[in-house]
C-alpha cells in the first residue's frame, strides 16, 4: 500500500458482527464451522491476529449494572435488537484501510454487518518515520 | 517591509499553498486539525516576524519549520503520543532539507482528497472537509452555502476530523480495483461543491452557486493531481460548461430562463472553449464515465452557440448511455425531455412514464418536465396540474415564478 504512515505503525481494531437470529442459526453448519476456520487462520498466517470469538446467543446473556452500590442483574442482552452481536476479533493492522479490508473477507460480511471499531488509545498513526528514499 | 506588503505576501503564500501545507503535515501526522491549527499559528507568527525581517527565501519550508515546533509544542503539552516526536523530527529534517535545496516540497494534496472522501468519512462532510483542508475555507462561509448553522457546520467538520485521526484513515492513494471508486467519491464531493445551494437561490443570485469558483479550483487541482483520469477532466468540463451560463440564467429583473432559451450571446465563450478543451483531453483515454457524459450533454446544448439549434437526438443518447453507467431518476427525466423535443412527445411521454411514482413524489424536474411533455401532448389540465406540483416543490423563487407562469399559458391556451 501508499501510505505515508508506515506498515510497522499499527492499530487494533475489532470486527464486531452482526448478524441476525436466521443466520446465526445456521452458524453450526458445516461450511460455516470450515470458513470460520479459515478466516481465523488466515488472521494467523497474516500476524495480525489478537483475539476474538464467536458469541453464545443472547438469549444466554445477563445482564448487570450497578446503581447507588446496588447491583442489578437483569435476564438478556443489553437491548433487544433484530440484529445482534454474535462474535468479534481483535486485529492489528497499519490503519482503517487495511481494517477494512480484512473486515470484507470475514465470512459472515456476505450476509452479517462487520462493524469496526478501533480499540481506544490504539491509535499511533504518527510514529516511526520512513527512511527517505 | 510593511505590514502591508507582509500581508500580501502571507496572502499569496495561502493561496499558493495552504492545502499543500496542511496535506504535507497532515499526511505525517495523521490529524487534519492539527496541522490546520499548527499552520495557522505559523500563519500569525509569520505576521509577526515577517515585517521586520522580511519575508524568508522559502516562505513555505519557514511556514513548515514553526508549524512543526507548534505540533511538538501541542504533543508535549498533551503528553499523548510521544512516538509522534518522531515523525516531527522527520517533517524538521525535511523542512531542512527543503530550505537548502532547490525542489518544491512534496505535494500530498491527492492523498488529503482521497481521505476528505473516504467512505468511512460521512458523506455530508466530505465536500466541507476538502474546502476546509484543501483550500482553507472558513466553517461559517461552508456553512452558509450548504444552508445549515454555522454552529452545525463546525461539529461536523470536527467530527470528521477526530474520525480521520482516530479512527486510522490512512493517507494513501488507493490502488486498483479500489481505485475507481474511490476516485468517484472524491469527483462527487467535489461536484457537490459546486451545486451546492443550487436548487437554494435566495433573495439575489449571488448566493447561487455560492463555492462555484472553489469547486472548480479543486476540479483544475484534481486534474493537475490525476492528469491521466479522464473523469477528473469530465468534472472540469462540467462545471466550466455550467459556469459559462452564470449570466444567462436570470434576467437582469430576476426572472428564470430556461437553458434552451438562455440568449448565447451572454455564455461566456472562453469558459465554454476550456470546458471543450477539457472535454477533449478526457477522449484520449477513450474510458467513459458519468461527467464525461453530463459534460457532453452540456456540450451539446452549448453548440448552439455556433449552429443556432439544439441536437436533441444525440442529447437522447448521450442520456441513454448516463442511464448505464450511473442509472438516476434524473437521466431518465433528461432523456424523456430529449426524445420529446427531438420530435416524439408521445415517446419521452412514454419514457417519463416508466419511472416508478415513489421516485418522482418530491423530484422537482420530473414534474416540469411532465408539465412540459404533457403540453406538447395538448394534455392542458393535467399539464397545469403538473407544472403546479413542480412550483410547490421548488424553492428558488424565479424558477417557481416561471413554472407558475408555464402553468397559467395553459390555461390561456385551453381557453
Amino acid at each position: 500500500m501508499n501510505n505515508t504512515t508506515t506498515e510497522t505503525n499499527t492499530m487494533k481494531y475489532a470486527l464486531l458482527v452482526h448478524q441476525s437470529q436466521e443466520h446465526f442459526d445456521r452458524r453450526n453448519d458445516a461450511a460455516a464451522v470450515a470458513a470460520g476456520k479459515a478466516y481465523g487462520e488466515a488472521l494467523q498466517a497474516a500476524g495480525i491476529f489478537v483475539g476474538g470469538a464467536g458469541l453464545d446467543s443472547p438469549q444466554n446473556a445477563t445482564t448487570v449494572s450497578v446503581r447507588d452500590g446496588k447491583r442489578q442483574v437483569h435476564d438478556g442482552p443489553y437491548a433487544e435488537t433484530k440484529e445482534f452481536l454474535a462474535g468479534f476479533g481483535i486485529i492489528d493492522v497499519p490503519n482503517l484501510d487495511a481494517a477494512l479490508e480484512w473486515a470484507a473477507r470475514h465470512p459472515a460480511a456476505g450476509f452479517a454487518s462487520i462493524e469496526v471499531r478501533p480499540l481506544l488509545g490504539s491509535h499511533f498513526m504518527v510514529g516511526t518515520p520512513k527512511p527517505p528514499k | 517591509m510593511s505590514e502591508a506588503a507582509t500581508s500580501v505576501a502571507i496572502e499569496s503564500v495561502v493561496r499558493d499553498s495552504y492545502g499543500r501545507l496542511v496535506a504535507y503535515l497532515a499526511a505525517r501526522s495523521g490529524d487534519v486539525a492539527g496541522a490546520e491549527d499548527a499552520l495557522g499559528d505559523a500563519f500569525v507568527a509569520a505576521l509577526k516576524r515577517w515585517p521586520a525581517e522580511g519575508v524568508p527565501e522559502k516562505p513555505e519550508a519557514w511556514l513548515l519549520h514553526v508549524a512543526r515546533n507548534r505540533m511538538i509544542d501541542g504533543t508535549r503539552r498533551t503528553q499523548v503520543r510521544q512516538k509522534s516526536e518522531e515523525f516531527l523530527q522527520q517533517i524538521a529534517e525535511e523542512a531542512q532539507a527543503i530550505a537548502q535545496a532547490q525542489e518544491y516540497f512534496p505535494d500530498e494534496r491527492l492523498k488529503l482528497l482521497f481521505v476528505c472522501a473516504h467512505p468511512a468519512i460521512d458523506p455530508a462532510a466530505r465536500t466541507p472537509l476538502m474546502l476546509q483542508a484543501v483550500l482553507g475555507i472558513d466553517a461559517a462561509r461552508i456553512a452558509s452555502a450548504f444552508l445549515v448553522s454555522p454552529a452545525a457546520m463546525s461539529q461536523r467538520l470536527v467530527r470528521a476530523k477526530n474520525k480521520i485521526r482516530d479512527a486510522g484513515i490512512p493517507f494513501r492513494v488507493p490502488e486498483p480495483p479500489e481505485l475507481d471508486e474511490r476516485v468517484s467519491f472524491v469527483l462527487d464531493a467535489i461536484y457537490a461543491a459546486y451545486t451546492s445551494g443550487w436548487e437554494s437561490l435566495m433573495e439575489t443570485a449571488s448566493t447561487h452557486h455560492a463555492l462555484a469558483a472553489e469547486a472548480i479550483a479543486l476540479g483544475r487541482t484534481l486534474t493537475q493531481l490525476m492528469p491521466r483520469e479522464p473523469e477528473a477532466y469530465g468534472l472540469l468540463a462540467l462545471m466550466l460548461h455550467c459556469e459559462a451560463r452564470g449570466g444567462a440564467r436570470y434576467t437582469s429583473d430576476g426572472k428564470f430562463v430556461p437553458l434552451d432559451q438562455q440568449g448565447t450571446a451572454l455564455w461566456s465563450q472562453s469558459m465554454i472553449d476550456e470546458a471543450e478543451d477539457y472535454l477533449h483531453s478526457a477522449a484520449v483515454f477513450k474510458r467513459m464515465g458519468r461527467y464525461q457524459l453530463e459534460a457532453a450533454i452540456q456540450s451539446v446544448h452549448a453548440d448552439r452557440a455556433r449552429t443556432g439549434r439544439i441536437d436533441w437526438k444525440e442529447i437522447a443518447l448521450l442520456y441513454e448511455g448516463l442511464e448505464r453507467i450511473a442509472p438516476g431518476i434524473g437521466s431518465l427525466v433528461g432523456r424523456a425531455v430529449a426524445i420529446a423535443q427531438a420530435g416524439e412527445p408521445d415517446a419521452g411521454f412514454a419514457t417519463l412514464q416508466q419511472i416508478p411514482p415513489n421516485r418522482t413524489a418530491n423530484y422537482q424536474p420530473y414534474w416540469a418536465a411532465r408539465g412540459h411533455l404533457l403540453r406538447l401532448l395538448n394534455r392542458n389540465s393535467e399539464a397545469v396540474e403538473a407544472f403546479n406540483r413542480a412550483a410547490s416543490l421548488t424553492d428558488d423563487p424565479a424558477l417557481r415564478e416561471y413554472l407558475l407562469k408555464r402553468s397559467a399559458e395553459n390555461i390561456n391556451s385551453n381557453s
